[in-house]
């Protein structure tokens, strides 16, 4: 495991800070891990299914993503593509964090498995490249933990409550707005947003289930396209 | 092994190669222009869908809203304007929708 800290250089003046973050993060994680686990049971996934999803997919999106592919009976292999298409975001994050942490062999594989949204973000967001390092391994260790937890939690209470009547089934939308929220700042994401909203709603009663989610990802193929051409 | 599993495992084995990709691939791909406008505008027509999907859709190709859902959703809009955090804006929309729930 690659430690944040090196023995040679003084303690980063934003270890605090950072550390908080890291930890602020963690519980919001947990938090919405628990939705995640009693969700994913809801949907008729067993609790060793839902582990394997937070354990080995580990990107929030695409679990939900799956999840509620698999709960609208769509196909499982609709599930899995809508996954994957979210997931190519990951793909673009290891881009900068290659470049952070410059990571070698098996260190690469191991380090693969935390690129996501929070890590990257927290990574990125630092002044020096210790705090950089320092920031991606707090976060990604610290989430990690509390995604397990929160899931194993959600998925063995889950089966015994309707998560409807705490309001989880509101959970998912409200975070995914909050994800997009930042990429609204532009007109040009938001005629995706709204593009794809309104795609994916059009085809509910003509498509299968999953569908719907997985057609939007035309959306972003067109308007990317589009627009590079001068 | 059913087909959920085999599904499962290939989406789940698919998203971790999808991030070794990132760190493995050379640059010149990732960085070319286009495939990144493609790459960002995914997740945001996705997520946005998901949105939609999730508060439109009755099953069966039905068109179905729940309004305590959308009025949980909407109270997490109001936390999202209001310039609050994840945990908050998840904690509003679940309390909302929970609570409508209760007393309706």
């Amino acid at each position: 495991m690659s430690q944040p800290t090196d023995a040679a250089q003084p303690v980063l003046p934003q270890r605090g800070a950072i550390l908080r973050a890291a930890v602020g993060i963690g519980l919001y994680a947990g938090a919405f891990a628990v939705t995640f686990g009693a969700v994913s049971v809801g949907s008729g996934l067993s609790v060793a299914q839902t582990m394997v999803l937070s354990l080995v997919m580990f990107t929030g999106a695409s679990q939900f993503a799956f999840i509620g592919v698999v709960a609208a009976g769509g196909a499982p292999f609709a599930a899995a593509s809508a996954a994957l298409l979210l997931g190519v975001r990951n793909a673009f994050y290891g881009v900068p964090v290659s470049e952070i942490l410059h990571p070698r062999g098996a260190r690469r594989w191991l380090t693969a498995h935390f690129v996501i949204d929070e890590t990257t973000a927290m990574a990125i967001g630092q002044p020096t490249q210790a705090a950089k390092r320092y920031a991606f391994w707090a976060t990604g260790l610290i989430l990690c933990s509390l995604w397990q937890l929160g899931t194993l939690i959600g998925a063995l209470v889950g089966r015994a409550i309707d998560p409807a009547d705490f309001g989880l089934d509101a959970a998912a939308p409200a975070v995914y707005l909050a994800l997009l929220w930042p990429n609204l700042n532009r007109t040009e994401t938001r005629v995706v947003a709204v593009a794809g909203a309104l795609l994916a709603v059009a085809l509910i009663p003509i498509a299968p289930p999953g569908l719907p989610v997985v057609a939007a990802a035309a959306v972003a193929v067109v308007a990317g396209l589009r627009r590079a051409r001068p | 092994m059913t087909a959920l599993w085999i599904a499962l495992l290939i989406a789940c084995l698919g998203s971790y190669g999808l991030k070794l990709a990132g760190m493995s691939l050379p640059e010149s791909v990732l960085n070319h222009p286009r495939v990144q406008r493609v790459a960002a505008f995914l997740p945001v027509a996705m997520l946005s869908a998901l949105v939609a999907v999730e508060l439109f859709d009755g099953g069966g190709g039905r068109y179905a809203v729940d309004w305590r859902t959308l009025a949980g959703v909407a109270a997490g809009v109001v936390a999202l304007l209001l310039r609050r955090g994840l945990l908050v804006v998840f904690l509003v929309a679940i309390g909302v929708t929970a609570l409508l729930r209760l007393v309706t």
